[in-house]
């Protein structure tokens, strides 16, 4: 059924939908609608989970580690901040796999203070062993949490995974939102039903102190099982869309790239913008296309590959800054793309909650299509910025 | 029960590696062995987290977790919310350090005990960070040695006294908060079969000797603590429902320099400093028993302020 909702409405239906059995939660914007949402399920008794109103941010992911450690699914959400105040809990996380589902609703990172979009909160979480995927709308919003329970808890991964959505832009956004019937949620999701918990019947040690000799092993497992996700993410995508209706592509999306001679890399909301601009400059005769990163770890650098060899040029859009030069998703895609000989530009733009418009995305491709003639284009540009030049 | 009665089987077992005297060691192998099978632990970071799971080896029989530091009040409850969404009955105990739970774990045990979760907070207050080599906690007491704060030219040993934790805890309003000691078994097994026995947010604050730490030795752990509630140094009395109940009295007030003597921490303490500790101890003592501590010992008028009052904290504030 239709629902016009929200992003975070969407989201705290989805964690309903999954049935989720602990949610400790601590209120930020623009995040704080869905655990706002899910309380209201809870005391409504729609919700039959343990809701836990924590004391901080560390202490969410504190209790959500020990919730899952103990057997039970387990959901909560942030953002920018109240991420940062978790990180060390983040890293905590993954090693012990401990399949957590933690909605980040992308907002910039102290300082300057800002509450509106930017990625630096959750790619500041890169290293940290937890699965990333960025959503384009509200019905990808909802469809990823059910979605990262199903990839998280497959036996060959047992990760935690951060479906991420653009603040504000999604978060705080009505759409139409086809909201699935439980029982078609309960078919395609099983209760979890892990191999090795806390359980006293059979007592296991969860979170030994690691010496150097067995050290590596383990960091090796968490890697192992990152890049196991992959096949895992491609295959939970197309079973949800037997199910569903609904076909995301998995570990990215494709955008008129047929015949296409260049492309933009695009992430999060900026898509369905790039979208439009890609028709309206293919009537104009310009072979564009777009390549929409979904998710960010596993990073899918043969995917990339695959999808843009034969190009004359890739613009790749970031809106967080790595202060190396470029945004955080430009030096992946460089490295993946290593040994390709196109250029490859990077669109700073969007940072901190700005417009990202059909000109600007309009702007993107030309510079791009420009860099494909062999024109001199810089290679990382600061769109709109006050005192930068193109 | 009765200390003969304590099960034999060992559910914290033999072959940890802590220092032989580990008054934590020892009040964890006791705590578990009365609790029995259906517990879960959780232990931050500190001494215990090495001396109990080294990888490849574990010395606990119940299930075990381990992630951080300071968020020991955050993982029992978590871990106590799975349990209960699934229907299991296991009682959650964590066992944090003086470290993890005055200092850095202070704000996640309060969320806890004021939700009023249904966990068993343990502190095991040796007072110091002993697992990162004897640095001083908010628990260390007026005078000793660690090594953030050295005996030197200037100035010897810690310059504050230990701060009041069990009414920082007791003013959550929680149902059970006791002191204990490895050196008062009975007492000790009493209260602990009593926190058992309850539902809800309980503390229990054990008086946990460290060898190194206290440079002391390893044979008088047992002493160790016995002397400083006979000194008044550790209290055994507990909080519920507000009210606050002495459990044991000692006949009569030693004085603190006897139990200051038993260790190294405290052997370079001057007169002075020891004059300073002993004041402190006989308002504490006469706020616990009502009486003004033994003839001899408690001769000088203890201060009018709080307790914590001393020439150091008129300079501060000017007084
Ligand atoms: C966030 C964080 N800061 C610092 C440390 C380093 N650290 C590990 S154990 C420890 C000392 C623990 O002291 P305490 O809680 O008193 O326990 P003890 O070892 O004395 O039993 C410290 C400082 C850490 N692990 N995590
Ligand atoms: S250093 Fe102290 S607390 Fe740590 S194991 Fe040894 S005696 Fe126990
Ligand atoms: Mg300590």
């Amino acid at each position: 059924m239709k629902h016009v909702i929200t992003g975070d409405h969407a989201v705290a239906i989805g964690a309903k939908l999954c049935r989720v059995e602990v949610v400790p939660a601590y209120p930020i914007t623009p995040q704080t609608l869905i655990i706002e949402h899910i309380a209201e399920f809870v005391n409504d008794g729609e919700m039959n989970a343990k809701f836990m109103t924590m004391e901080s941010e560390h202490s969410v992911m504190s209790a959500a580690a020990g919730a899952s450690a103990a057997g039970a699914r387990v959901f909560t959400a942030t953002s920018s901040q109240g991420l940062a105040f978790m990180h060390e809990m983040v890293y905590a996380t993954a090693p012990l796999r401990l399949p957590v589902v933690m909605v980040n609703v992308n907002r910039s990172l102290s300082s300057p203070p800002g509450i509106w979009v930017e990625y630096n909160d959750s790619m500041g979480e890169r290293d940290s062993g937890w699965l990333q995927v960025y959503v384009e709308d509200n019905q990808e919003a909802l469809d990823m949490v059910i979605q990262s329970y199903r990839i998280a808890e497959d036996k060959r991964v047992l990760l935690p995974i951060m479906p991420c959505l653009d603040g504000f832009v999604l978060s705080h956004t009505v759409e139409p939102v086809d909201v699935p019937d439980e029982s078609l949620v309960d078919s395609f999701l099983s209760p979890y039903e892990p191999d090795v918990y806390l359980n006293p019947e059979q007592p296991a040690v969860i979170g030994m102190l690691m010496p150097p000799q067995y050290f590596m092993e383990m960091r090796r497992q968490t890697a192992g099982a990152v890049e196991a996700a992959k096949e895992v993410v491609v295959e939970v995508n197309r079973e949800f869309a037997k199910v569903f209706g609904r076909d995301y592509g998995g570990l990215i999306d494709t955008y008129r790239m047929e015949d296409a001679q260049i492309a933009l890399i695009t992430i999060g909301t900026v898509t369905s913008t790039a979208r439009k601009v890609v028709d309206d400059m293919r009537n104009e005769g310009k072979k564009v296309g777009i390549v929409k990163l979904r998710f960010f770890r596993p990073f899918p650098a043969e995917e990339l590959r695959a999808a843009l060899s034969g190009m004359g040029a890739v613009g790749v859009i970031d809106r967080s800054i790595s202060y190396n030069g470029g945004g955080p998703i430009f030096s992946e895609v460089r490295s993946a793309l290593y040994g390709m000989t196109m250029p490859v530009i990077n669109h700073l733009a969007g940072i901190g909650g700005r417009d990202v418009t059909e000109n600007l995305i309009m702007t993107m491709f030309e510079l791009t299509l420009e860099a494909a003639k062999g024109g001199k284009v810089k290679e990382v540009i600061w769109h709109e910025t006050r005192g930068e030049t193109l | 029960m009765k200390l003969k009665d304590l099960p034999d089987e060992n559910l914290f077992t033999q072959g940890h590696t802590a220092c032989p005297g580990c008054g934590a060691a020892m009040s964890i192998r006791n705590t578990i062995r009365i609790f029995g099978k259906d517990t879960a632990v959780y232990v931050p970071a500190s001494c215990a987290v090495v001396f109990g799971t080294t990888f490849p080896l574990a010395a606990w029989k119940v299930p075990f977790f381990h992630t951080a530091f300071e968020n020991t009040g955050a993982s029992i409850a978590g871990m106590k919310a799975a349990y209960e969404v699934k229907g299991k009955d296991v009682t959650v105990i964590g066992f944090a350090g003086d470290g993890g739970t005055y200092d850095i774990g202070l704000q996640s045990m309060s969320g806890a005990a004021e939700r009023n979760d249904d966990v068993l907070y343990i502190c095991l207050d040796n007072e110091a960070y002993m697992n990162t080599g004897i640095q001083r906690s908010g628990g260390t007491p007026f005078g000793a040695w660690t090594t953030t704060t050295p005996v030197g030219k200037k100035t010897q040993g810690n310059r504050t006294f230990k701060k009041n934790l069990a009414e920082i805890v007791a003013a959550h309003d929680i149902p059970y908060f006791a002191t204990l000691s490895i050196g008062h078994p009975v007492d000790f097994i009493r209260k602990v079969e009593k926190a058992k026995s309850m539902k809800g947010f309980r503390f229990l604050h054990m008086f946990t000797p460290c060898i190194p730490g206290w440079k002391m030795d390893p044979a008088k752990t047992v002493e160790v603590t016995k002397l400083a509630v006979e000194s008044g140094m550790w209290t055994l009395f507990e909080i519920e429902n507000g009210e606050k109940k002495i459990t044991y009295k000692p006949q009569k007030m030693k004085r603190v320099k006897d139990y200051l003597m038993m260790q190294g921490r405290f052997r370079h303490m001057s007169e002075e400093d020891i004059k300073k500790l002993q004041m402190w101890v006989c308002h504490k003592w006469n706020l616990n028993y009502n009486e003004k501590g033994a003839p001899g010992v408690c001769e000088i008028e203890p201060p009018e302020e709080h307790h914590g009052v001393t020439e150091e904290h008129r300079e501060m504030h000017g007084l």
